[in-house]
């Protein structure tokens, strides 16, 4: 088998959706930090997104799958911490994704540009932490609807 | 003490102080006030496991005697726990925890800000990917400390109950020993006392601005970051949060 390009293999991972928010791929979120042919293995480095998420396990279990359905067996997975992940790496692909999935992308000022139900900006804070660790629970004031925010980090 | 086993100690505190502040916070899961708080509690606790796995993780690869962070969670007795002893005290109520809470993430902001300079590039990772989820716990337990002290007379008592029950923990915190200063000598981490003007600073501001009162004398428990004597609660708390490893050793699914 011809050993397949790094833009097949980021084409691949394009398609492993994030295990708690699946409208994200993986390439999206912006955890996969670097993909190389090591002679015939091929490394992935992955970071998490936040230390304790439970997801980050799953993520690694399910880009072993995905490579392994294109025949790639030699996979190595690779943890780096630093530099931290940031949504900043979220890409506005993903951003667009998460705001029509009615999730609030991370604003640099801290709170949801504007509700993702109805557009409205007069929102309020119901609670730091919500559904997972990575998302904040908002209420729109408008249509009183609530919804999750991915907090800034 | 040399270098390494004094660095395995330090890396048991950080990896400790998370593990059994964690698993006290998961306690309220199912309990809280209301469910938004109870999902918040069970997402700090979350933060806390996730930077144990790494404080722990390097200090079983730091030992190199073929254990896991797994095994040194799970099958060390109370004696060889590093924790400080706030961490492992009970919950109380609800205004008590979110005290321990915020006094552990003001002091935590302090300390991994100074990891960030860490000699020891391992460290310095751990510390910039734990400090920017101690940026957002310290905002939250400041927030509901000065809610609940500057709340009703009911929780404002409440919250003077729990300050001054807890204070006299915090001095273990900062109190120097041979582990410390062989962790200062080789740049792994700053000298603990150091960190008090920081801390005294950040806790100020939030207990004015609670309309709290800081107890008055230096009076300080200890016994806990040298395992020396923990208290009476460490050992139950391990009963629970052991009982599987124990009764099944090597359980995993």
């Amino acid at each position: 088998m011809a050993r397949p390009t790094l833009d097949q293999v980021r084409g691949w991972l394009a398609q492993v959706p994030d295990p708690e928010i699946p409208v994200l791929s993986l390439m999206d979120l912006g955890v996969i930090r670097d993909v190389e042919w090591q002679g015939d293995r091929l490394v992935v480095t992955v970071t998490p997104t936040y230390s304790g998420c439970p997801a980050t396990a799953i993520i690694k279990q399910d880009i072993r799958a995905a490579l392994s359905a294109q025949g790639l067996e030699a996979v190595e997975i690779r943890d780096q911490l630093t530099p931290a992940w940031t949504t900043d790496w979220i890409s506005e692909a993903g951003r667009a994704k998460l705001a029509e999935y009615g999730i609030a992308p991370p604003q640099p000022g801290g709170r949801p540009k504007a509700c993702p139900q109805c557009g409205s900006t007069d929102l309020e804070r119901v609670a730091e932490f919500g559904s997972t660790p990575c998302k904040a629970l908002w209420k729109c004031r408008t249509c009183l609807e609530p919804f999750d925010y991915f907090k800034c980090i | 003490m040399d270098r390494d086993q004094a660095f395995f100690e330090f890396l048991l505190r950080m990896g400790d102080n998370t593990l059994v502040l964690g698993h006290r916070v998961s306690e309220w899961c199912g309990h809280a006030p209301i469910l938004e708080e109870d999902i918040a509690l069970a997402n700090t606790a979350l933060d806390l496991i996730g930077q144990t796995q790494m404080w722990l993780g390097l200090a079983a690869e730091v030992e190199g005697a073929g254990r896991d962070a797994d095994a040194l969670a799970f099958t060390r007795d109370f004696w060889e726990f590093r924790n400080a002893l706030l961490v492992e005290l009970p919950n109380g109520d609800f205004g008590r925890t979110m005290a321990r809470q915020f006094l552990f993430d003001a002091w935590q902001s302090v300390q991994l800000g100074r990891l960030l300079h860490s000699s020891d590039s391992r460290v310095a990772a751990i510390a910039e990917k734990a400090s920017k989820e101690v940026a957002y716990q310290v905002e939250r337990s400041a927030g509901t400390v000065v809610g609940l002290g500057d709340g009703t007379e009911e929780s404002h008592a409440r919250m003077q109950a729990a300050i001054d029950y807890l204070w006299p923990y915090v001095g273990e915190f900062f109190a120097t020993d041979a582990v410390d200063t062989a962790m200062v000598e080789a740049g792994i981490a700053p000298d603990p006392a150091s960190l008090r003007d920081d801390f005294d600073a950040l806790v100020g501001r939030v207990m004015d601005e609670a309309t709290l009162t800081i107890p008055a004398g230096d009076f300080h428990h200890k016994g806990g970051r040298d395992g020396a004597r923990h208290t009476e609660h460490l050992g139950h708390l391990l009963c629970e949060m052991q009982w599987l490893q124990r009764a099944y050793p090597g359980a995993s699914w």
